[in-house]
């Protein structure tokens, strides 16, 4: 966060568009963001926003409560394919949320002052996709209420432990750390504009609820000394979490035998696809909420530009993993992961393999292009696309290993049933949900951080 | 028992950072302790004209990362282990590869909690009352303006001698903060 000094020398650069509009004050900076959430008129495109997750919302209720009375049944998961949906959609989810940490912490130590923005709803994202994320393994235990005792370490009269051996308990331990952290950095970001909205609501509940959260923040300067330290630490603290996390999620695969996920290249492939899908998913909800709260001079050009091109970064990674994937099937000389690549060319999921390859291969190659990269509609467009292309990636990976491994006699197909679709659309109604809610009550922008990116913020050579 | 002072303070209000910088300058060189500087964003140069150097805080978060990283360890050693071994296959027990990720996890955890308390405890917050909020245009302390306080409590504190030196400071005005 000091990027004071930073900040002086990007802004003057020339050639490049600015972080933010100019003639832009302290004060209007203020008042922008605040204002979304002190009107107390909602616009009417928020309720339509909100009632269309909403109605995901409902439908998710009705899937958990029929799961919970039918139990996993519901679902297409059987053998051989036990791992359907709910492993493929919480690695989706996880992944997406990735790219929210990205942008707060890893931008944060690189100095990268545009992501000033977009980081908070960027780390909203987070928190709502890990939400989701974490639904999936919790409810494909099938019986949530015993889960405690099977995934925490939690002092039973039974006397026994989680198995600490198994991915899967690390992956507990990495979702749920992930999830506490991306909350304590998210709450801390947030404490200086929580008081500022506290002074600046007029009605006495807001204010009573926006006091109560900033917990008597005054802006003093041995307050901001620490609050600085905080913040750097736990950047620097989120960087390898974050990478950790996917890590561990990846081990969920790596760590067994099945051929297709016995792979050392998962961790970073893993984790590069999670960056890939969460920048999607960061352009996805940027462009329509930059557009509606005619956000163009906060989130600008600049910002788009600079997110299309970490999308073609991280796909070309990507890339480069599937093209391991089949160069390891050819070189192993083992019969099943040479059988696993073809069958994933030319089985019965072919179909998704290629879309697959369309999506994240081919699709971001787009941004080379500076015309594309500057193009809303092009932006938007590839990056619905390589959300989908990382959905199909994950069912690729889950389904296409499972159905056909060492022996033919335990083949089988997975088709997923409409109780699957009701948690994957009910999630998504979840999220979209939630990041209303977000957008209503909460400052999307860092209004204090934004603050320090005006070139008046600077302190001028006394003398 | 001490006489409680009348006020708390004496506020002066600046309305760009450098007259902040240069005023918290002088008040640090005048030899006033008992001050803080209020300002709607970080400003790195205040902390070195109030003369501020580090914090205990990384200290802290060192300590609770080893402390969350050894509780996280020994936690899995002393499950697996001792409280419940289960022989799978005559492997080791104490297999410490596969306890690392959530030793990792734990470390993590420990240090991010500990930074977040620890800045909150340090800076005394949650605090729900603080006299500078009795002056009423201390709300735009979070919005545009910046503020410097001296204390009542300060040894060098007399209330028409500060209010005369924070004068030449050329503040926008200047405010008795009751308590």
């Amino acid at each position: 966060m000091d990027n004071l000094t930073n900040t002086k020398t990007s802004l003057a650069e020339p050639d490049k568009p600015p972080i933010i509009e100019p003639g832009h004050t302290f004060g209007s900076v203020s008042d922008k963001i605040g204002s979304f959430v002190l009107t107390h008129r909602t616009p009417r495109g928020w309720w339509v926003g909100f009632g269309i997750g909403f109605i995901g919302v409902m439908l998710l209720g009705q899937t958990l409560a029929n799961l919970l009375l039918q139990g996993t049944g519901i679902w297409g998961v059987t053998n051989p394919v036990g791992w359907g949906f709910d492993i493929i959609n919480f690695v989706w989810w996880i992944g997406i949320g990735h790219a929210g940490t990205l942008i707060s912490a890893i931008l944060l130590l690189l100095r990268q002052e545009w992501r000033t923005s977009i980081n908070r709803f960027a780390e909203a994202m987070t928190l709502f996709a890990v939400a989701c994320a974490a639904m999936y393994p919790l409810f494909h235990t099938g019986r949530p209420w015993l889960a405690f005792y099977w995934l925490f370490p939690y002092p039973n009269t039974m006397g026994i432990w989680p198995q600490f051996r198994s991915p899967l308990m690390w992956d507990v331990f990495a979702v749920s750390t992930y999830g506490t952290v991306s909350l304590l950095f998210w709450f801390v970001g947030l404490i200086p504009d929580l008081a500022t909205l506290r002074d600046r609501s007029r009605k006495r509940i807001p204010r009573f609820i926006f006091g109560l959260l900033a917990m008597g923040w005054r802006g003093s300067a041995r307050h901001w000394s620490r609050y600085e330290t905080a913040y750097l630490l736990l950047a620097g603290l989120s960087t390898p979490l974050v990478l950790s996390v996917h890590t561990i999620v990846s081990f969920d695969f790596a760590v067994g035998v099945i051929p297709g996920w016995h792979a050392t290249i998962f961790p970073p492939y893993f984790v590069a696809g999670a960056i890939f899908a969460g920048f999607a998913m960061v352009l996805i909800l940027a462009i329509p909420i930059r557009a509606f709260y005619r956000l163009e001079d906060f989130i600008t050009m600049r910002h788009l530009d600079n997110m299309a091109k970490i999308i073609l970064v991280t796909g070309l990674i990507v890339s480069y993993g599937y093209t391991m994937e089949v160069f390891f099937g050819w070189y192993s000389a083992n019969p099943y992961e040479s059988f696993m690549i073809l069958n994933r060319m030319k089985g019965p999921y072919a179909t998704i393999y290629w879309l697959l390859i369309a999506c994240n291969v081919l699709a971001p190659q787009a941004f080379w292009f500076k015309s594309m990269r500057s193009s809303i509609p092009a932006l938007f467009i590839v990056s619905v696309i390589v959300s989908f292309g990382m959905w199909f990636e994950r069912f690729i990976i889950v389904v296409t290993s499972l159905h056909r491994d060492f022996l033919p006699s335990s083949w089988g197909m997975y088709y997923p049933t409409r109780w699957d679709f009701g948690m994957f659309f009910g999630t998504i109604g979840l999220f979209i949900s939630l990041l209303f809610l977000f957008l209503r009550f909460l400052p999307m922008i860092s209004i204090f951080e934004m603050r320090t990116i005006l070139p008046q913020a600077e302190v001028k050579e006394v003398k | 028992m001490k006489r409680r002072p009348p006020i708390y303070g004496l506020l002066a209000e600046f309305d760009n950072p450098t007259d902040l910088v240069a005023a918290a300058q002088s008040v640090h060189d005048y030899g006033y302790k008992k001050m803080d500087a209020y300002s709607p964003y970080p400003i790195e140069e205040l902390h070195e004209a109030m003369g501020m150097h580090g914090n205990k805080l990384p200290l802290l978060v060192l300590c609770g990362g080893i402390l969350g990283g050894l509780g996280g360890y020994f936690m899995q050693y002393w499950m697996s282990v001792i409280d419940y071994p289960i022989l799978i296959g005559g492997r080791p027990l104490h297999s410490w590869p596969s306890f690392i990720p959530i030793t990792f996890e734990m470390t993590v955890l420990g240090a991010a909690l500990t930074a977040v308390f620890g800045m909150l405890a340090l800076n005394g917050l949650p605090m729900p009352y603080h006299p500078v909020f009795n002056v009423p245009s201390f709300a735009l302390a979070s919005r545009d303006r910046f503020f410097i306080c001296i204390e009542a409590a300060d040894a060098k504190f007399d209330q028409d001698a500060t209010r005369r030196f924070l004068e030449t400071l050329k503040p926008r005005f200047i405010a008795e903060v009751p308590h």
